[in-house]
């Protein structure tokens, strides 16, 4: 119920940033991720960021994905 | 970072994925295994993947009540009518809810009779409107669950700082894990598995599903939107049901996180505070809905005016409530298709794209 | 390619009017610009004939007459409400005069005279209607295309948004070529002129209340240029339409219901670029139910589909020109599409409208 697409931070100013992903930029508030920087990615919701998107985090995931569909195992990302 | 979204679109990976989830659901030897996805964005991304058909027969996806335009019962709806026709008020709502119809009216043909009735995409866009019309009230309909509450505290908190006077809200936002629980209540429904929101969880974080495997002994996992996401959940949800082993798993560990996001929980509830609320076919959940804490209460519009909503049903034969807990496939109920279409909905599910019947209905075969 | 070649007719008087308005242009249009009397005398002839310039609206009779060659009319008529008038891209006029001469040349035909009746609002600008005439002298000039007869009305403050146009087109149907909705067939080809979606996007966009930034321009351009190519190498299209509100899956989806056919599209194959898509993530929108109005599709038998993808390809508005599906059985009429990871997805028309949401 909740659409949200992803967006890298352009520029902060104060609790405004603008964030763009290839093609579109947006003015959102950042009041709910305050530690926000630039350069960092985000997930946007209702013109807010609502979390930072780890997009490290994005690509282990998928070799840990991979890994699996290989090995057999049933280990998911994260547990709890 | 587009191309990130499409690297969990992979179609390599999305065929190896549904190849252990082959072997693993004919390794269960159960003939018919459930998972509910419980939210609408859920929903419609397996239909627009083609996820059902790909799956193999004995596992069967319910659609759950994550769709809070669905949810909103018609006294709601009914009484954010009766404000958008009262003179100098100003409607300002999400797209969502504008098709949506009351007991006897819908805030689009509100609008077409002369309303003043505004789509939003933000709950500060609704604020911008009500400074630049200060004679006027501006009513936005708060709806939405965790990841929608905290963009309109947010809002709310920066209105209250500016000293906005004329922007005013409905309270009507809910909860998503209350109403997992009065649906893993529901007699007869054998559900095995869970598919959580996404972004709902990135708010609440994974642990607040722990009671779904420790009271309900049902798996649960947190997860993403793309297809490789989606069949990465589906797979892990069925090894945990033949490991016999149910747990909270996060999938979308990318943005998830086990606490969410502790700036939005703060603002959520330094705003607002739990309620019991009523729900268009769950009934009415205790601590499930939000409502504004007294140091807010001056942006609460009930009240204000004398609305008396008096009856308020929901129509005759409609089977949202049924379909909503997963009790009842929209082609179950007699008006799906026939009365109720999305060009004249009857009920909410049907209004908009992500409730299960219009869903079921844009995606249908035939 | 064979248009109104604009030669003079005999006799022709300069026009007073021209002098008389250019020496007091004025700010505003206002009901008496509709009345009949001087003032919309004076606005038609000075104002818009120079933008229209032909002999045979020149010669302001209540009608334009023009000769034909024997054979068979293609006529259509649509009346443009666009908001907001202006957008990155183009505007109502350009839009009014590309819409009617695509949905003429979807037969087939050669598009040759339209006819235009605006209908203002007192107090807009007149400056504006300048912007939008010389847009509309422009798209007619690369359609190659005369407006030879037109109207104008003026209402009152509220009674329209600005302004609203009407065309109305005319062209000549080639001999021997029958190109219809119901004329489709198992096996065609469903091919697609270049990116979905854009239209609608760059509309939206500038929309009050869901504005954001993008690079999405509006696609509106004329495609009868595309047709006569396709036609003049021989090639001989079973269906064309040009998606215009409620995209791509809302034209196919008529096709097939006209022809009777089941239509498979392949996702994969879709021309769609990464600034609509986001733009529709962003929305909640599905690019396969978002306007365009410069794109055709074409249902063209197998044999003559690469070909028909390079005619189109060499044109301007087909460089991105793509194969996205074929018909596969006749008996129910209905669409479906092979999503990305080999699933597969029923394709409804556009049900209602695409509003934005955030769920």
């Amino acid at each position: 119920m909740c659409l949200a697409i992803p967006v890298k931070v352009v520029e902060i100013r104060g609790e405004t940033a603008t964030v763009e992903i290839e093609g579109v930029r947006r003015e959102v508030s950042v009041m709910l991720v305050p530690d926000i920087k630039a350069g960092e990615y985000a997930i946007v919701h209702a013109g807010f960021a609502i979390g930072k998107l780890d997009e490290q985090e994005a690509l282990e995931n998928l070799q840990l994905i991979r890994e699996v569909l290989d090995s057999g195992e049933s280990k998911g990302a994260g547990e709890g | 970072m587009s191309r990130l979204t499409e690297q969990f679109e992979n179609p390599e990976d999305a065929r190896l994925l549904l190849g252990r989830i082959t072997e693993l659901a004919r390794a269960s030897g159960r003939d018919k295994i459930q998972f509910m996805e419980v939210c609408g964005t859920h929903t419609v991304a397996i239909f627009r993947y083609g996820i059902r058909q790909l799956i193999p027969n004995n596992i069967r996806l319910l659609s759950g009540p994550g769709c809070p335009v669905c949810v909103t019962p018609n006294p709601s709806i009914d009484e954010f009518i009766e404000l958008a026709r009262k003179p100098r008020v100003i409607a300002t709502v999400f797209g969502d809810m504008m098709r949506v119809p009351g007991t006897r009216s819908s805030l689009e043909s509100e609008k077409a009779r002369g309303a003043d009735v505004r789509m939003v995409y933000s709950s500060l866009d609704a604020v911008k409107i009500a400074r630049e019309n200060s004679d006027k009230l501006i009513v936005f309909f708060a709806v939405g669950f965790e990841t929608t509450a905290p963009t309109i505290a947010a809002t709310l908190l920066a209105a209250e700082k500016e000293g906005v006077e004329n922007f005013f809200i409905l309270p009507a936002n809910k909860l998503i894990p209350p109403a997992i629980s009065a649906v893993l209540d529901t007699e007869g429904l054998a559900l095995d598995g869970l598919i959580c929101p996404g972004h709902v969880s990135a708010i609440i974080g994974s642990n607040a599903y722990e009671f779904v495997a420790s009271t309900y002994g049902v798996a649960a996992v947190v997860a993403g939107f793309q297809s490789t996401d989606i069949l990465h959940s589906i797979y892990l949800l069925l090894s945990q049901v033949v490991e016999g082993s149910p747990r909270v798993q996060t999938q979308y560990s990318r943005l998830v996180g086990e606490e969410g996001n502790p700036a939005a929980l703060k603002a959520m509830y330094d705003v607002f505070e739990p309620c019991d609320s009523a729900w268009r076919g769950l009934g009415t959940i205790p601590m499930s809905g939000l409502k504004l804490r007294s140091e807010f209460s001056k942006f609460d519009i009930s009240g204000k005016f004398e609305i008396t909503v008096t009856d308020s049903r929901e129509p005759e034969g409609c089977l949202c409530g049924e379909v909503l807990r997963g009790k009842a496939e929209p082609e179950d109920c007699p008006l799906f298709a026939t009365a109720c279409t999305p060009e004249e909905p009857v009920g909410a599910c049907m209004v908009t794209t992500e409730g299960t019947c219009q869903a079921h209905y844009q995606f249908r075969e035939s | 390619m064979h248009g109104y070649d604009g030669r003079d007719l005999p006799g022709t008087l300069p026009i007073q009017g021209e002098l008389r308005l250019r020496r007091s242009k004025p700010d505003f249009i206002t009901l008496a610009h509709g009345s009949g009397g001087r003032a919309a005398h004076d606005l038609i002839t000075g104002f818009f004939l120079p933008y229209f310039d032909n002999p045979i609206l020149k010669a302001l009779d209540d009608q334009g007459v023009f000769p034909v060659e024997g054979g068979r009319l293609a006529f259509t008529t649509d009346s443009y409400v666009v908001d907001p008038l202006f957008f990155r891209g183009g505007d109502i006029g350009k839009l009014s005069i590309c819409g009617t001469v695509n949905d003429v040349a979807m037969c087939g035909a050669r598009p040759l005279f339209l006819s235009v009746a605006f209908v203002i609002e007192e107090g807009f600008e007149i400056d504006k209607l300048e912007k939008i005439l010389v847009s509309m002298k422009e798209a007619s000039r690369e359609a190659e295309v005369a407006v030879v007869t037109a109207d104008t009305k003026v209402v009152e403050k509220g009674a329209c948004d600005g302004v609203f146009i009407n065309t109305s087109g005319v062209g000549i149907v080639p001999p021997g070529v029958e190109i219809s909705a119901n004329r489709v067939q198992v096996g065609d080809a469903v091919l697609v002129s270049g990116p979905i979606g854009e239209h609608g996007v760059a509309i939206i966009s500038e929309r009050e209340g869901i504005s954001f930034e993008t690079e999405v321009s509006s696609d509106c351009a004329p495609l009868a240029g595309m047709v006569d190519a396709i036609l003049t190498a021989g090639l001989r299209p079973h269906a064309m339409r040009d998606p215009t509100r409620g995209g791509v899956a809302t034209t196919l989806n008529e096709i097939a219901l006209a022809s009777g056919v089941e239509i498979e599209l392949e996702e994969e194959s879709l021309p769609v670029t990464a600034a609509v898509k986001n733009a529709c993530d962003l929305l909640g929108f599905d690019p396969l139910y978002v306007a365009n109005e410069g794109k055709l599709v074409a249902f063209v038998p197998e044999k003559e589909a690469d070909r028909t993808l390079d005619v189109m390809k060499a044109n301007k508005y087909g460089e991105s020109a793509a194969r996205i599906g074929r018909v596969t059985s006749s008996g129910k009429a209905r669409v479906f599409m092979k999503t990305r990871i080999g699933g597969r997805r029923f394709v409804d028309m556009l049900v209602g409208e695409q509003f934005p949401r955030i769920c």
